[in-house]
C-alpha cells in the first residue's frame, strides 16, 4: 500500500472525491513552491501531483511551459525537486506524492538511482507523459518493483481495443485526460466525461480522476461528480506566476478542492 | 538464410520501432492510437503496387526525378585526388530533397481520410515541400517556425504563404527547430482526428523514422544505378549533411550491407565541437536520451535538460539525431565528423566558383568534409556527396557573414 492507496481507501470511507492539486517544483523558486506545497494539504488537497521542471514540454500548454522555464532558469534540477520532496515529508507523512513530468530528466540520471532516491524521498507514484504502455520496459515495470505508483494516462483516443493496454500495469489511479489537446487549454465538460469514465470503471477497480481543462471550482465540481476525483494544474500555477501571495494562493486553492468535495 | 543477410544492416526497426537502443514511441497515450494506425497504414501502403506507382508517377512528372548523378570535374581538380560525384537533389523541385518524403507521407494522410497536414521546419525546406504538396493536393497545411527560424530564413516563409499555408511563428522555448517540433506535436494532440503530421526528418516516434528513410532512399537507389552506369562499379565513399539526417539515411541506407562502400555522416560542428555546446554535433558531442517520441543523441545538460544547439545553418540547428544514424554510429558501420561555420562558408564559395552551383549551406557542410578528405585519396576513389539543397535561401545569411551589403 503506498500513501495514494491509503488516501483513496479513507476517502472512499468517507464517501468524498479526491482533490489533486499540481504544482510546478521550483517556480517561481525553491522556497516558495516549498511554501505552496506545504499548505496544499490545509487547503483541502489531497494529493499533491509535483511537476518536473523540463524544457520540452510537448503535453503542456503555455502556462506550465512558462512554470517549467522559470523554474530552469531558477536552477531548480531533479535532485533539488526530490529535496523539495524530502523537506516536505519532515512535516507531513501523509499526503501522497506524485511526481509529474517528461522521461529525459529521469533517464539521465538512471531509472535505478531515480526510483531508488524518489522511494526514500517520499515520493508515492510517478505520472510521465511521453512512456505509453509500449514502453512499459523502461520505468513502468522497475517502478512498480521498487514499491511506487505508476500512474497512467487514458484519453478520449483510448478505444476500447486498447483500453484493457492502457490499464494493465497501472496502479495507485487512473488519470483520464479530459479533452484530446494540452495542460491549460479547452474546457472539460462534465456530459462528455462521465460517459468516458464509467467506460473506463467498467474495466477496472482503480480510482479514475481526470484532469486537464478543469479551471474552476463549478467545473471542478461538476467533473469530480462524475469521476473519482480532479486535477487542477494550470489555473493554480498561473496565480503563482501573476506573483499572488501564498495565503492568496491557497485561498483560491481552497475554494477549487470546496468544489471538487461537493462533487 | 545466407550469413550476409543475417549480419544486414538493412533489417531494423525491430517491432518495437528499435534500431538497437534507439528509437521507439515515447509519445503520450492521446498521439498514442494514431501512431498504430499510421503504422498499419504504412505497412499497407508499403507492399501495395498502386501506393508505389502513384509516387513513382509524382517523383518522375512533378518533382523531377531521378536526380543527375553528376562528375564535379572541376572540384575533382580542384581537391586533386579522389573523383567527386555530386547527387543533383538540389534540382528537385522545391530545391532539396524534403519532397521525396513529403509525398509520400501526403499520400498516405490521403489515404487515412486526413484532411489537415501540419509540418514543423527548420530552414523552411521541409514546410515549403509540405506546403507545395499540400496545395497540390488541396489540403489544408500549417507550417510551425521556430520565430528565429522566420527571421533568418524569410524567402521560405514568404513561399509558403504563396503557396496557401498558413506560418506559424513559434516563441516558445527559444524559437528553433526543436521549439518548432514542440509546438506541431501540441497541435497534433490537440487536432488528433482530422489532422496528419508530416514530419521532415527521420527522427519522431516509430514507424516515422523508418518511414521517411524509406521514402528518401530513392536518393541511394538511384545513385547506385547512376554509378554503376557511369563507372561500372560501387563509389568507394558516400558524404553527407546531417541535421535530423533524412538526405543522409536516404543516401546511404542502399548501400549500408555493401561493406567495402565507406559512409560519412557530417553534423554542423557551429563555433566548434567543445564544452561550450554552440554547436548541433549531437553524435559527437551529445548522449543517449529521450526526445520527441524517440530514444537517440542529444545535446543535453547533466540533468537531462535539452539544449539549444548553434549552427549558421538552420536546417542543421537541431539537438537531436534520427535514431537509426545514432545505431549507426555505435555499431561503427557509419563514421560520423563535424564541419563548422567557417567551413562550410568556404566550401560554400568553393561550390559557387568552381561548379557554378550555389549550395545551400546544409550541403555545404558536407562538401567542407569532402574538400578536406578529396586531396588525400588516390585518383581512382569514387565519392559521391549529396548535394540535397540549392542556397538561394542562404544568400541573405552568406552575405551578412562576408560583409556584402545586399540592400533594401
Amino acid at each position: 500500500m503506498t500513501r495514494i492507496d491509503t488516501k483513496f481507501a479513507d476517502l472512499k470511507s468517507q464517501g468524498r472525491k479526491a482533490f489533486v492539486a499540481y504544482i510546478m517544483a521550483g517556480d517561481p523558486d525553491i522556497e516558495t513552491s516549498l511554501a505552496v506545497m506545504r499548505g496544499l494539504p490545509d487547503a483541502g488537497v489531497d494529493i499533491i501531483e509535483l511537476g518536473v521542471p523540463f524544457t520540452d514540454p510537448m503535453a503542456d500548454g503555455p502556462t506550465i511551459q512558462l512554470a517549467g522555464q522559470r523554474a530552469l532558469d531558477g536552477g531548480q534540477t531533479l535532485e533539488k525537486t526530490l529535496q523539495m520532496v524530502r523537506d516536505f515529508r519532515a512535516g507531513n507523512d501523509t499526503t501522497p506524492i506524485v511526481l509529474m513530468g517528461y522521461y529525459n530528466p529521469i533517464y539521465s540520471r538512471g531509472v535505478d538511482r531515480f526510483l531508488t532516491d524518489a522511494r526514500e524521498a517520499g515520493v508515492d507514484g510517478l505520472i510521465v507523459v511521453d512512456l505509453p504502455p509500449e514502453e512499459d520496459s523502461e520505468l513502468c515495470l522497475p517502478a512498480q518493483e521498487a514499491g511506487l505508483n505508476f500512474i497512467r494516462l487514458a484519453t478520449p483516443t483510448t478505444d476500447a481495443g486498447r483500453l484493457p493496454k492502457v490499464l494493465t500495469n497501472t496502479s495507485g489511479f487512473v488519470y483520464y485526460v479530459s479533452i484530446t489537446g494540452i495542460t491549460g487549454a479547452a474546457a472539460a465538460q462534465a456530459a462528455d466525461v462521465g460517459p468516458e469514465v464509467a467506460r473506463i470503471k467498467a474495466a477496472t477497480d482503480l480510482p479514475v480522476i481526470v484532469g486537464f481543462g478543469i479551471s474552476t471550482p463549478d467545473t471542478a465540481q461538476e467533473i469530480a461528480s462524475v469521476a473519482d476525483g480532479c486535477v487542477v494544474g494550470s489555473a493554480i500555477v498561473k496565480q503563482i506566476a501573476d506573483g499572488k501571495p501564498l495565503d492568496e494562493v491557497l485561498a483560491y486553492v481552497k475554494t477549487l478542492s470546496d468544489g471538487a468535495h461537493r462533487g | 538464410m545466407p550469413d550476409d543477410l543475417m549480419n544486414s544492416y538493412m533489417t531494423g526497426p525491430d517491432d518495437q520501432g528499435r534500431f538497437g537502443i534507439y528509437g521507439g514511441r515515447f509519445v503520450s497515450e492521446t498521439l498514442m492510437p494514431l501512431i498504430l494506425s499510421l503504422e498499419a497504414e504504412y505497412e499497407r501502403a508499403k507492399t501495395d503496387p498502386s501506393f508505389w506507382a502513384e509516387m513513382d508517377d509524382l517523383w518522375k512528372h512533378y518533382v523531377g526525378r531521378p536526380s543527375p548523378l553528376y562528375f564535379a570535374e572541376r572540384l575533382t581538380e580542384y581537391c586533386g585526388g579522389a573523383k567527386i560525384y555530386l547527387k543533383r537533389d538540389e534540382l528537385n523541385h522545391t530545391g532539396a530533397h524534403k519532397i521525396n518524403n513529403v509525398l509520400g507521407q501526403i499520400l498516405l494522410a490521403r489515404r487515412m481520410g486526413k484532411t489537415r497536414i501540419i509540418a514543423e521546419t527548420g530552414a523552411g525546406q521541409h514546410g515549403v515541400a509540405t506546403a507545395t504538396v499540400c496545395a497540390r493536393f488541396g489540403l489544408k497545411c500549417v507550417v510551425y517556425m521556430g520565430a528565429h527560424d522566420v527571421e533568418r530564413q524569410a524567402p521560405n516563409v514568404f513561399r509558403m504563404r504563396l503557396l496557401g499555408a498558413e506560418v506559424v511563428p513559434v516563441r516558445s522555448g527559444r524559437g528553433t527547430l526543436k521549439d518548432a517540433m514542440n509546438d506541431a506535436l501540441r497541435d497534433w494532440v490537440t487536432n488528433v482526428r482530422d489532422t496528419f503530421y508530416c514530419i521532415g526528418t527521420v527522427a519522431g516516434p516509430h514507424p516515422y523514422p523508418a518511414m521517411v528513410r524509406d521514402f528518401q532512399s530513392i536518393i541511394g537507389k538511384e545513385t547506385r544505378e547512376q554509378i554503376m552506369e557511369r563507372e561500372g562499379r560501387l563509389p568507394d565513399t558516400l558524404v553527407a549533411a546531417i541535421g535530423g539526417g533524412s538526405n543522409a539515411m536516404g543516401l546511404f541506407y542502399p548501400f549500408l550491407d555493401d561493406k567495402d562502400v565507406a559512409i560519412i555522416g557530417v553534423e554542423a560542428g557551429g563555433h566548434g565541437v567543445d564544452d561550450r555546446m554552440e554547436h548541433c554535433a549531437s553524435l559527437t558531442g551529445g548522449r543517449p536520451g529521450v526526445l520527441h517520441g524517440n530514444r537517440t543523441y542529444l545535446l543535453q545538460d547533466e540533468d537531462g535538460q535539452i539544449l539549444e544547439g548553434h549552427s549558421i545553418s538552420a536546417g542543421l540547428d537541431y539537438p537531436g539525431i534520427g535514431p537509426e544514424h545514432a545505431w549507426l554510429k555505435d555499431v561503427g558501420r557509419a563514421e560520423y565528423v563535424n564541419i563548422t561555420d567557417d567551413e562550410a562558408l568556404a566550401a560554400f564559395q568553393v561550390c559557387c566558383a568552381q561548379e557554378g552551383i550555389i549550395p545551400a549551406l546544409e550541403p555545404s557542410h558536407a562538401l567542407a568534409h569532402v574538400l578536406k578528405i578529396a586531396p588525400k585519396l588516390p585518383a581512382d576513389h569514387l565519392l559521391v556527396m549529396n548535394m540535397c539543397g540549392r542556397g538561394d535561401k542562404d544568400i541573405f545569411t552568406v552575405a551578412k557573414h562576408l560583409g556584402f551589403e545586399m540592400g533594401a
